[in-house]
């Protein structure tokens, strides 16, 4: 099989390509945890962390070391394999989605051509959701294998909750996939080169302003955030299906949280928001060399992220919390009437307007 | 052996061994996380045979959606080995006589059948838009019918679910 043959120069590009990737996930979710709190102090009129260096900056570290050295608790009446598993699947699948996103255009490097995404399929945004939906294990089974009644309380919301808002999420795709005529999230990207094109603006969000709304609120409930993060709320379930971690296993399910915010603000800005793509590229990308402009394009992309990780920071903290039957009611009866709608009317004006 | 063999063994061992977990093991939370192994490894069949969309579209669904609410159903019906009635020998032995027949038939439709074997990596099939060209053109009445059959599904859940 000519996929699999072994050629060492594309494995050593793309393991460096994956640790990168990787760091950085893990250094923005770090950061995040920091950047959550500062917003939520600034929000609340206080000051935030301060003590650990300069603006708190050295906070995350300082939470990872005691996460660390904390005593790890596994209660005795829990279901061990499961209670460990828990947490390592909440990490795998947060960290799996990274692969199909393209972080920049692809750089010549002597005379190779090396392409800033770890995985081109031609499924690609199928496999976000794959991932996603399997996301909800980690937490169904750490929450079972506690043995605690919070704990499954707050599991079974988290999972019906996650499994309603994933078909309004799948719905309103399908109209955006209507459009691109592809699932590649390489593809998707290609298409909104730029900013401004004949007569309209090239990047999904102005032809879909409907279908990002409806999978924004969707990615709030995928994220188990406020305000849907009925799965955590603190004053009914009190930590909710974390209840009985403790070291680096809660580390885990608090830190996949934080990748999880930084993957689908990565995927909200690649879908909707023109990926890596801002406006007048072609002219910057014809002063500067291919390698320069990667950098910026990537940097484009990192700030689109961090515009939108912190939109979401905004929200938690502005909105009160929905309640159970609230959230059912508008992710059944709100949100997927809507994204039929949506899909509706962009079928006619595709077969209508555009004659495609 | 080439890199294709050996992915393929080792599915193809996963799926077996999964199978057997999920009929063997006694806890049945084991039971169905067996069983989401095991369309793991199906899927990776699927890839294998360049389906890249049968095989995501089997972990969306079946992993990633009905595995999840039979987890959910399973975790509340608080299931104890000594709550859970013990069949008698007469009903075990029917099982076995049952589905050892579904065993020949299967079986038989597979020896008889004369659609030979799916050649390894030259079909395109499994691609979203040959596929989707496929069901919609050439097998676009059995596709509309099993959808109805989706929906009277569903018409059924709401009506079952309506009654106190």
């Amino acid at each position: 099989m000519l996929l699999l043959q072994i050629d060492w120069p594309f494995i050593i590009e793309k393991l460096i390509l994956i640790s990168v990737i990787l760091g950085a996930s893990l250094g923005i979710a770090m950061y995040a945890t920091w950047g959550e709190r500062k917003v939520a102090a600034i929000m609340q009129d206080r000051l935030g962390p301060n003590r650990a260096g300069f603006m708190g900056l050295l906070q995350p570290l300082a939470d990872g070391v005691k996460l660390f050295f904390k005593e790890e608790i596994i209660p005795d009446q829990s279901t061990r394999v499961l209670f460990i598993l828990g947490p390592c699947l909440a990490m795998l699948t947060a960290l799996m989605t990274s692969a199909v996103i393209p972080w920049g255009p692809d750089v010549e490097i002597g005379d190779r051509i090396v392409s800033l995404q770890v995985a081109d399929v031609n499924i690609g945004i199928l496999f976000v959701f794959a991932v996603v939906s399997l996301g909800v294990y980690g937490v169904m089974l750490g929450g079972w294998a506690s043995n605690n009644k919070f704990s499954l309380l707050s599991s079974i919301r988290a999972a019906s909750q996650a499994i309603s808002y994933e078909l309004a999420m799948g719905l309103s795709l399908i109209a955006l996939l209507m459009m691109t005529n592809s699932l590649s999230l390489r593809d998707i990207v290609a298409q909104q080169h730029g900013f401004w094109e004949g007569n309209y603006f090239t990047w999904n969000f102005f032809k879909q302003p409907l279908g990002f709304i409806i999978f924004l609120t969707c990615s709030f409930a995928e994220l188990n955030r406020a305000p849907f993060d009925l799965p955590e709320s603190e004053s009914e379930l009190n930590m909710g299906y974390h209840l009985e971690y403790s070291s680096m296993k809660l580390g885990f399910y608090l830190f996949a949280e934080y990748i999880n915010l930084f993957v689908s603000s990565a995927i909200l800005a690649t879908l909707f928001f023109g990926g890596y793509n801002f406006p007048f590229m072609d002219e910057v990308a014809g002063a500067v060399p291919s390698v320069v402009f990667a950098l910026i394009c990537v940097l484009v992309l990192l700030t689109k992220i961090i515009a939108f990780i912190l939109f979401f920071m905004f929200v938690r903290w502005t909105l009160p919390r929905f309640r159970y039957d609230q959230l059912m009611k508008l992710g059944w009866k709100s949100l997927i009437p809507l994204a039929l709608i949506n899909m509706i009317i962009t079928a006619v004006v595709i077969l209508y307007v555009f004659n495609r | 052996m080439s890199i294709y063999e050996v992915l393929f063994w080792f599915l193809t061992a996963m799926a077996i061994g999964c199978a057997l977990g999920v009929i063997l093991s006694r806890n049945p939370i084991n039971s169905v996380l067996f069983l989401i192994a095991t369309f793991f490894a199906v899927s990776g069949h699927y890839l294998l045979m360049n389906a890249q969309f049968l095989a995501i579209v089997n972990i969306i669904v079946y992993a990633g959606a009905i595995m999840v609410l039979f987890l959910f159903v399973i975790m509340l019906m608080n299931l104890n080995a000594d709550t859970e009635p013990q069949k008698n020998r007469l009903v075990q032995f029917a099982g076995i006589i049952s589905g050892g027949v579904l065993f020949l038939v299967v079986l038989a439709a597979l020896s008889s059948s004369t659609r030979g074997f799916v050649e390894e990596t030259s079909t395109d099939i499994g691609l979203i838009k040959n596929l989707g060209k496929t069901l919609f053109t050439q097998y676009v009445l059995p596709f509309e019918i099993s959808s109805v059959l989706f929906l009277s599904a569903m018409i059924g859940a709401v009506v079952i679910g309506r009654k106190e």
